[in-house]
């Protein structure tokens, strides 16, 4: 365990982080890691529970309990205490492939259930995970996996999001020829094109790329799979197929003046953000720049998009919550919310961005969106919106309470329904309600040969279940693969 | 009705258990006269309280005497000529049908005069039933003797034993049920299954007055069992016993495997006469005499004594070199019968007497001025005038006392011992034949593997991370096995899903109430490691070459110390364990390999997988290996030509050595647990050397072996090899009876097929990492744990939001498809549904519940008010636990709040028992063993004795306290008897419940505790929890509570006393359910602990010991326990859901109240769905568990106490009534027997139920008593009542003394120099003073807390935990001084000043001066009062010369007492307030004081 009593000397401590106004010049990553020394103290919290939540791993209802893919928190939490940072890697690459990623951009549902976190701050978990890996790259400890054995079979996986690469650096170390294809231009998915840089610098994300392709894994990007090769080929090539093509047909707000334009659907600004940002793009079409925005939307995406509007140097930007304003913090005899979140008001990123330059922040509360306001000429000029109030029986619009917000861009990001079809299609894969057809344990549709995992299979979720239904479905591959070999 | 060595459900009469009174009067002057049988029945009758009385109040559990054979009686009463004295022998025997005039009659005749004797006649023993209970009267065999003429045969009793064992045999053929309660020239034994009065009655023999004898040697039984006994009656043929010996399957089995050849050297060419030396179908009283007679054939009975149960001797520097020497010697010939244990043996010749190295069995004696002897378990059962008495006496432990007819005197040990040690030159033959490899300074040598190899291996035997940094890290730093908390909530190894070392099926067994676990800590003095290696010597012919066998100071060695070994004249074979076929076949041949290295004469095998490291393949278990060779070797009559020695990866928990040790390994080398130490090292987890810490491990997993040991009461490693003290759970019969065969168990489980699927699946890894591990600590990648985080939560929410549905969530998550417990193995029978609200309502099922007993001071202050408040609310009881509890609470507050709690505890600590506590129990509870530790101790560590804990239990703040493993007044079951007799004095409303836990025979011992009266008996499971507890004991010791509690019930009904106590079951209760199965085997009321605490906040930290609880749940931390957020209405939640899933079980099985299910057994069913993914739980067979007896299933009647014949309530209580109602003075004289326990005690109790805990004024009521004083004189007394008594008293005077006065005078001053109280006097005791006009037995103010006494001399152990008060002793003390005192001042005057510093030097205690007046003055005062009360002569002599006192008294301080006290003081000046100096001593962490701060005396 980390220090003795440490949980009682030490507090919690949050990443370093560029300030708030200079950051918004450029997309730069406005987090950085700790400090050894203070990772260390930060692992001298770790309470190394005999029944560690943070490990639980479980969904529960729609949150999420503990880390999905249960990585060994206080097993590292210690050695990063003990500053044995090249063990605590090792300890972490066991069940994480990719602690880059969670460990920018996971929200940290183990942070949430940490023991803790009952009546204090929790370990800062995410912060060490971050540190641990960011480490481990600097000293150069992070070593392409080549497998001792090639097998003879290979596997394709579409989709290059986190579930297909983890299931890619998880079939290759059992030496299978893994060959991923992605129909952008770079590898990385979601990753690559639906964060922005400044959350998850893109350069990350190449970094493992490039580990990966140096341990033999093959990436055809720029090829949609149905469209740039075909079912056949693929079924020819390989002896099993991962369909990993994520959950990215963006719900929808059909109102009045939805065929207004600078209506957007959040991700499609976010990916040419990226894309122009990258060089793919010369410029992008849709800018928030001098304008008046407004998004719909509450979650994660939306908050991106008034972090990037924001680099845009837009002219005010509004975010719609369709809840009330959560309470600034609940006074309670004892935490009946844990190891749950306790619904209280959290400021993200982006609105302290806001505040900082506008002196408020940016988001309306208890706000339902009625209609567009399009102008002749087809221009979104504004939203109206009437205020939501819960009651017993739900959210209610009360009457008499519309509203005009003024609008130049609208970004739509409420989000998302399921996978695209184009794939399913193309494989004759059964799909219900958006997902497709496969269990948690052995991953298969309704094509013996092919398996589907990550949000096409669950429906959207967080990168860290992407990873665990990337090592799973692996699992399931290698275990269908060895049986038919067997046979 | 039953016989001995049948089984029944769960029964198994094989572990029925006896303890007793014991007893004889002799004339070493050999006059004989009718008056010393008389006498010696008498005393018989006197001892009655000590025996077994069944269910009916009639049958008694056995009695019987041994006298002369009374020549001039049979003269007189035989129809046919007998020859002169001594040339005749006669046989007295039990069978089912008359042999005279029988057909057997002749073959009976014709084994005697094969041996050249010649039967003269037969006789029936004349008997009159009337006097004994129709049912017993119904199984008494035919009672004969036989006389037979001795013809001037050479070696008579070798030839009388020749021509027994060929009768016995003839027997057994024709199935006569023959038994020889005696046959001998000399002596002869009446008895049978009677009550301690009815012996005289039933043989009219013993009336005459012309049966005379010069001796009597008498045996009351009390049987934790009620079942016909007449051979199990003592005394046997040659001896009497009182105890049990522990290591008896050990003693059993290495005595067949040596038998051959001591029969050979006995009886030459007669050998094949006899076919053993023990009848292992006997008790173990039976075996040991058995051995005994073997051995009295061979050698004079004193010495056959000594071998087989010798003294401590290795740690006991003080003894003879002669006698050490000769006990070191036969250390090499055999191990020590070991057990807690006192014989008494008689040849006709010499009567002796002996205690084992622990001397837990009292032995007074009194030798007459007319040459006569008493001697007996307690002092008065002969009266002798006091004008009579020459010497009094004490058996002390290891001590023989020896009665010597021929010369006329006892023989006083040192003398005997010391002839005896001189007969053959033992010393000189070791000085020059011993064997000295100097093993301990041979090297650790690191390993030249490379890091592949040694993860593969790690991997390949499971090694996890947790084990490497919980384990192996911890045992190193701490030089201990390591603690951990709360309970196991793993599934047990059959039922875990995960593939499971066969270590784990494997659980250590313990001692409760009929035997006492030891302390090897305190008591290290009586210890033994010593372990051998090569060929054992014959037993019988000693001489030099015995020695050539190698001793080893430990038996864990290292791979270089092997190497040693090999390379000494030891011829050594390496059989390999590895195997890739099939596991059987594997065995097999190393089976034959093994017995051809034997007969090449290979003295030491070696069970060998350290291939592994060249080669692949799987390890056989090497526990399988041992035991399998083991047992073998012993069927081929091998085993003691050889040793064997496992060599093995899968070694490295103090518990698998221990395994390993039992099954009949010499000793073990856990190379690849100790590579892995190398390897901590070398990654810096470990300081040090590599050769140092290996070396740590090395020798602390010995340690940890000897407490492993010492819950069961074994003191020596030696008599622990292949004792087999493990309970099997989960294997098959089959594999029991072939490879571990004995072995005690209760369900057949999985067969050698499918231990070797598992054993290879087990050793094929999984992962290329080294896996976290999830024993203790929860892992998402690990087994499964009850409490998990989805079931915490779920309850916690619940209970937290009185959901229900919530509540049947966690109950779905927890019992639904699972098979994690035995009681997932059954399901319920579909009966008719009735509708729900018939059932009885939640509102009374609630009352049934009880929480567990957790002490203030492993919880805090706020969860264990809460649990009480909780408890209070809604009816059903809480448990105080061990450390007390604060008066404050004894108070219904003015918002109503009820924090007491109901159940008050008496653990073997006694922390905070005192007379008050116990007057407000509602039910008391005597802890004997608790789920998560059995058989052991506890210990609270300074560091969490704040000043309020040590308040509530009597000790100073920042000191250390001593839990005792045993409670030191229960070492047997008759003192259990006498505890409760004492609770219920002290409080006569309470009912007295008995905590055990769950394991094999513990049914039979709840018989037992039934007849001793207890009110309620609880069977916890070994699931329980703790707040610390080695992890060894956690997971390892004790079985679940559905075995223990199925059995209990069953037993109790087969003994017709289920009616008579309640039965409690606990253990990881969790649901409805869960509680449901308890009540349908056997179960009324029911306890909830864990699930209690994480109600209240518990999230499973498994931090308890560590302090740092972080929702100040298991805390003292003042900041923690702020965080604390637990409410009673959760708790009551939480009750009532676990009511109301109760109630839909019932309706669904057509029940409409609890009682209804109790025993049902006929409800349940074999589950038929075990899924076929379970093969393991499916190999399990849980028949055994629903085996149903007719009868009362729960209780109806109330247990009948004796209170009202006692003395209190006959004489004293009645005089002192009035006096003691109106606070007025009282002042009377009485006339005490050693039948009248427990004197003053109800007295004592009226006077703090009138006044409360204050008392009344001292002396204001003031008995004078004469006479012999009754077991626990004064117990519990409170301020105002003082008990002067003149003449001697036995055990337990005032223990748990409240603030009374206890004076034993003297009856004149020549008896002050001789024992006048018994043992374990001033136990526990809190308050008040006592004046002991003499000496006083074995650990005398044990775990005193504030008693001020003056003694005159005190025995072995003394001041044993002592944590309070003052003690003068005017004498010497006995060994082992002062162990574990940790508070109080002690001024010794010993007869040596210097001697006395010599031998009792400890490193805890300081031996300081009196340097001050005040100090002086406190010393003068005791002593003046003592003068005062007793005219002691020593008192006197000392106040004569007070100036010159500091010459001759020691001053005895513990060393942490005198700083923390320094401390204080220093405080105290600080500031007035005294609770927050008391807090700043106990934060100031110095371990010196500047000497100016050092206060000048500490008293």
């Amino acid at each position: 365990m980390g220090e003795f009593k440490g949980f009682m000397n030490y507090d919690k401590q949050q990443l370093h982080e560029l300030s708030l106004v200079e950051r918004l010049n450029h997309h730069d990553a406005f987090q950085q890691r700790f400090t050894k020394d203070e990772a260390a103290q930060q692992g001298a919290r770790c309470m190394d529970c005999g029944t560690p939540f943070c490990q639980t791993g479980e969904p529960f209802g729609k949150e999420t309990i503990g880390c999905p893919i249960g990585n060994y928190i206080p097993e590292w939490n210690d050695l990063v205490y003990r500053q044995d940072f090249k063990t605590a890697y090792e300890r972490l690459s066991e069940t994480n492939n990719f602690p880059e990623f969670t460990g920018r951009v996971c929200p940290a549902p183990c942070e949430q259930s940490c023991v803790m976190k009952i009546n204090r701050e929790s370990v800062a978990i995410k912060g060490i995970e971050r540190t641990i890996i960011d480490e481990a790259y600097e000293n150069g400890w992070v070593q392409p996996k080549i497998p001792k054995h090639r097998r003879d079979e290979s596997v394709a996986i579409v989709g290059s999001g986190p579930a297909g690469l983890t299931a890619a650096d998880e079939l290759n170390k059992l030496g299978y020829n893994v060959t991923v294809y992605e129909r952008a231009h770079e590898a990385g998915g979601l990753l690559m094109y639906g964060i922005p840089n400044m959350k998850l610098d893109k350069d990350v994300i190449r970094r493992r790329i490039d580990i990966m392709q140096q341990s033999g894994i093959r990436f055809e990007t720029d090829t949609e799979v149905g469209v740039d090769i075909s079912r056949e080929a693929l079924n020819e090539a390989y002896d099993a197929i991962i369909l990993c093509t994520g959950s990215q047909n963006a719900r929808d707000l059909p109102l009045e003046g939805r065929m207004g334009f600078g209506i957007h659907f959040a991700m499609d600004y976010l990916t040419e953000q990226t894309q122009y940002l990258n060089g793919e793009i010369k410029a992008p079409s849709i800018s928030a720049e001098g304008k008046n925005v407004v998004v719909i939307g509450a979650g994660d995406t939306g908050a991106d998009c008034v972090a990037t509007a924001l680099r845009e140097n837009c002219k005010s930007i509004v975010q719609f919550n369709k809840y009330t304003k959560q309470p600034e913090a609940i006074e309670f005899d004892e935490n009946t919310y844990w190891p749950l979140a306790m619904p209280v008001f959290k400021m993200d990123y982006a609105h302290k961005e806001y505040e900082s330059k506008f002196g408020f922040e940016p988001r309306a509360y208890g706000v339902q969106t009625m209609r567009y306001d399009v102008d002749r000429v087809g221009n979104v000029k504004g939203v109206y919106t009437q205020i939501l109030e819960e009651t017993d029986e739900g959210m209610v619009v009360v009457d008499g309470t519309e509203r005009h917000w003024p609008a130049d861009l609208v970004l739509l990001s409420i989000g998302f329904i399921g996978t695209e079809t184009t794939v399913p299609h193309a494989f004759n894969i059964q799909t219900e309600r958006n997902k497709i057809v496969a269990d948690n344990k052995d991953f298969r549709t309704n094509q013996p040969h092919i398996f589907a995992a990550g949000d096409a299979r669950r429906g959207q979720s967080l990168v860290v279940w992407a990873i665990q239904e990337g090592r799973a479905v692996a699992n399931a591959v290698d275990e269908y693969i060895s049986e038919k070999t067997f046979v | 009705m039953l016989e001995y060595g049948k089984k029944i459900g769960l029964y198994d009469s094989r572990e029925e258990h006896d303890a007793c009174g014991i007893g004889f009067y002799a004339n070493m002057d050999n006059k004989r006269t009718h008056d010393i049988v008389e006498k010696s029945l008498e005393m018989l009758r006197r001892l009655d309280h000590r025996g077994g009385i069944g269910a009916d109040g009639v049958t008694g559990d056995g009695a019987g005497i041994m006298t002369e054979v009374p020549y001039s009686y049979f003269a007189q009463h035989v129809d046919f000529e007998l020859p002169e004295e001594g040339q005749y022998a006669v046989g007295m025997f039990f069978t089912n049908e008359k042999i005279a005039g029988s057909k057997h009659e002749a073959q009976f005749n014709n084994y005697f005069e094969v041996e050249g004797l010649t039967v003269l006649g037969y006789r029936d023993v004349p008997v009159d039933t009337h006097a004994i209970a129709a049912h017993v009267a119904e199984t008494m065999p035919y009672i004969q003797q036989v006389f037979v003429a001795l013809n001037d045969v050479s070696l008579i009793e070798r030839t009388l034993f020749l021509a027994r064992k060929q009768i016995e045999y003839y027997a057994q053929q024709q199935q006569l049920d023959l038994y020889f309660t005696s046959l001998s020239h000399r002596t002869i034994v009446y008895k049978g299954w009677l009550r301690s009065d009815q012996i005289k009655a039933l043989y009219q023999d013993l009336n005459h007055a012309d049966y005379v004898s010069k001796l009597g040697l008498v045996h009351s039984r009390f049987s934790t069992n009620t079942f016909p006994s007449w051979k199990r009656a003592h005394p046997n043929r040659l001896l009497m016993h009182n105890g049990e010996i522990n290591t008896i399957k050990g003693n059993v089995n290495w005595m067949r495997a040596r038998q051959n050849r001591l029969i050979e050297t006995i009886f030459g060419d007669d050998k094949d006469k006899v076919k053993e030396i023990v009848d292992e179908d006997g008790s173990d009283s039976a075996i040991v005499d058995n051995a005994l007679e073997f051995l009295s054939l061979a050698m004079e009975p004193e010495r056959a004594a000594m071998l087989m149960i010798p003294e401590p001797w290795l740690y006991n520097k003080a003894n003879d070199a002669n006698v050490r020497a000769f006990y070191e010697y036969y250390s090499y010939l055999m191990e020590p019968w070991d057990g807690p244990t006192m014989i008494s043996f008689c040849n006709g010749d010499k009567i002796g007497a002996l205690t084992d190295r622990n001397g837990l069995r009292p032995g007074r004696y009194t030798i007459t001025k007319d040459n006569y002897i008493v001697f007996s378990s307690e002092v008065g059962v002969v009266d002798v005038p006091e004008s009579q008495v020459a010497f009094k006496g004490q058996l002390n432990p290891g001590k023989l006392l020896l009665v010597d007819f021929n010369e006329h005197k006892v023989i006083e040990n040192n003398e005997l011992k010391a002839r005896i040690a001189n007969e053959l030159p033992y010393e000189s033959w070791l000085s020059q034949f011993k064997v000295n490899l100097d093993l301990e300074n041979i090297k650790y040598q690191p390993s030249n593997w490379d890091d592949a190899t040694l993860m593969r291996l790690q991997k390949q035997f499971v090694y996890t991370k947790e084990e490497m940094d919980k384990y192996l890290t911890e045992l190193v730093e701490n030089k201990k096995d390591p603690i951990g908390a709360m309970g196991y909530d793993v599934p047990i190894a059959v039922l875990n899903e995960k593939d499971e070392t066969l270590f784990n099926y494997f659980k250590q067994l313990f001692a409760q109430v009929t035997n006492p676990p030891i302390d090897a800590y305190r008591e290290k003095i009586v210890t033994s490691e010593l372990s051998y290696l090569g060929g054992e010597g014959n037993l019988l012919q000693p001489n030099e070459t015995v020695l050539k066998r190698i001793q080893l100071q430990r038996p864990v060695l290292t791979e270089a110390q092997l190497t040693a070994i090999e390379q000494s004249h030891l011829d050594v074979a390496h059989i390999a364990t590895i195997y890739s076929g099939d596991l059987e076949t594997a065995l097999e041949q190393i089976g034959d390999k093994a017995i051809q290295a034997v007969k090449n004469n290979k003295e030491v095998l070696v069970l060998d997988d350290r291939g592994l490291v060249e080669r692949s393949g799987y390890a056989m278990p090497m526990l399988l290996a041992v035991s399998h060779i083991h047992q073998l070797l012993i069927r081929e009559g091998l085993r003691m030509k050889t040793s064997i020695v496992a060599l093995s990866g899968e070694t490295r928990e103090v518990h698998h050595v221990a395994c390993l040790l039992g099954y009949g390994a010499n000793v073990v080398v856990p190379y690849l647990a100790q590579r892995t130490i190398e390897q901590l090292v070398n990654q810096q987890r470990l300081v040090g050397d590599i050769f140092e810490n290996v070396q740590t491990y090395t020798d602390t997993l010995s340690e940890g072996v000897i407490k492993v040991m010492a819950k069961m009461g074994i003191s020596t490693v030696q008599s622990y090899q292949g004792a087999q003290i493990f309970e099997a759970v989960g294997l098959s019969d089959a594999v029991i009876d072939k490879y571990f065969t004995g072995t005690q168990t209760k369900l057949s489980g999985i067969s050698i097929e499918m231990i070797d699927q598992e054993n290879k699946a087990r050793q094929t890894p999984k992962s290329e990492y080294i896996e976290s591990g999830s024993t203790f600590q929860w892992r998402q990648q690990g087994q499964y744990h009850a409490f998990n985080p989805t079931s915490i939560h779920l309850l916690q929410h619940a209970c937290r939001l009185n959901d229900y549905e919530k509540f049947k969530a966690f109950s779905h998550e927890v019992n639904h498809k699972r098979t994690d417990h035995i009681r997932h193995l059954m399901e319920f029978k579909k009966q008719t549904p009735i509708n729900i609200n018939e059932v009885e309502p939640a509102s009374e099922i609630v009352q049934r519940f009880n929480t567990g007993a957790m002490s203030y001071g492993s919880i805090s202050e706020e969860a264990h008010q809460t649990l009480a408040e909780a408890m209070n609310q809604i009816g059903g009881k809480s448990n105080s636990g061990e450390g007390g509890e604060n008066p404050q609470r004894f108070i219904v507050d003015e918002a109503g709040h009820n924090r007491s709690s109901a159940i008050k505890q008496v653990a073997s600590g006694r922390f905070g028992v005192t007379s008050d506590y116990l007057q407000h129990a509602k039910e008391i509870q005597i802890k004997v063993a608790q789920g998560a530790k059995p058989g052991e101790g506890g210990q609270l560590p300074g560091t969490k004795v704040y000043p309020w804990i040590a308040e509530v239990r009597g000790s100073t703040p920042g000191i250390g306290l001593i839990s005792p493993p045993p409670h030191h007044d229960i070492y047997s079951i008759e003192d259990l008897a006498q505890l409760i007799h004492d609770l219920k004095n002290a409080n006569k409303d309470a009912n007295i419940t008995v905590k055990l836990v769950s394991k094999t025979g513990v049914g039979t011992i709840a018989a037992g505790v039934a007849k001793a009266y207890a009110d309620k008996i609880v069977i916890s499971g070994y699931d329980g929890g703790t707040g610390a507890s080695p992890k060894t004991s956690i997971q390892h010791a004790g079985v679940p509570w559905e075995i223990g509690l199925a059995e209990t019930h069953q037993t109790l009904m087969m003994n017709d006393l289920r009616s008579r106590v309640k039965v409690e079951t606990d253990g990881k209760l969790l649901t409805g359910k869960d509680v449901a199965y308890a009540c349908a085997l056997g179960a009324e009321e029911f306890g909830f602990a864990t699930a209690p605490l994480v109600v209240m906040g518990c999230i499973m930290m498994r931090v308890c010991h560590k302090d740092t609880c972080p929702v100040g749940i298991a805390t003292q931390n003042q900041d923690l326990r702020a965080l604390f957020k637990g409410r009673a209405a959760h708790v009551v939640n939480f009750m009532h859901f676990v009511a109301e899933e109760l109630r839909e079980i019932l309706a669904e099985l057509g029940l409409k109240s609890v009682d209804e299910l109790v025993g049902r057994t006929d409800l349940l069913n074999r589950k038929s769905n075990l899924a076929s993914r379970r093969p393991k739980a499916a190999a399990m067979n849980v028949e055994a568990l629903l085996y149903q007896h007719e009868g009362d299933r729960f209780r109806k009647i109330e247990q009948n106490h004796h209170l009202e014949q006692g003395f209190d309530l006959t004489e004293l209580y009645p005089d002192a009534q009035i006096a003691i109602d109106q606070g007025q003075s009282f002042k009377g004289k009485y006339q005490l027997k050693n039948e009248q326990r427990d004197v003053g005690v109800i007295t004592g109790s009226m006077i703090t139920r009138a006044h409360g805990a204050e008392g009344l004024p001292e002396d204001t009521i003031f008995a004078e008593t004469t006479g012999h004083a009754g077991q626990s004189l004064a117990a519990y007394t409170p301020s105002g009542l003082t008990i002067h008594h003149t003449g001697d008293a036995n055990d337990y005077v005032g223990k748990g003394l409240s603030g009374g006065k206890v004076i034993v005078n003297a009856p004149n001053a020549q008896r002050e120099d001789e024992i006048i109280v018994g043992n374990v006097c001033f136990y526990g005791a809190s308050h008040g003073k006592a004046y002991i006009n003499g000496k006083a037995g074995e650990r005398f103010c044990i775990r005193n807390s504030g008693v001020h006494a003056v003694v005159e001399g005190i025995g072995d152990h003394g001041l044993e935990y002592m944590t309070g008060g003052r003690v003068v002793v005017l004498g010497d003390v006995g060994k082992n001084f002062g162990q574990g005192m940790s508070g109080g001042v002690s001024y010794i005057f010993p007869s040596d000043v210097a001697q006395f510093k010599a031998d009792n030097k400890l490193a805890s205690l300081d031996f300081d001066e009196i340097t001050v007046d005040a100090e002086r003055n406190v010393l003068k005062d005791m002593l003046e009062a003592h003068v005062r009360y007793t005219d002691s002569l020593k008192a006197k002599k000392i106040l004569e010369d007070f100036e010159n006192v500091a010459k001759k008294v020691v001053k005895v301080i513990p060393k942490d007492y005198k700083l923390m006290m320094q401390k204080i003081d220093l405080q105290k000046q600080q500031t007035d307030v005294l609770d927050e100096a008391l807090l700043n001593a106990f934060n100031d962490k110095r371990e010196v004081l500047a000497p100016e701060q050092q206060r000048t005396a500490v008293y």
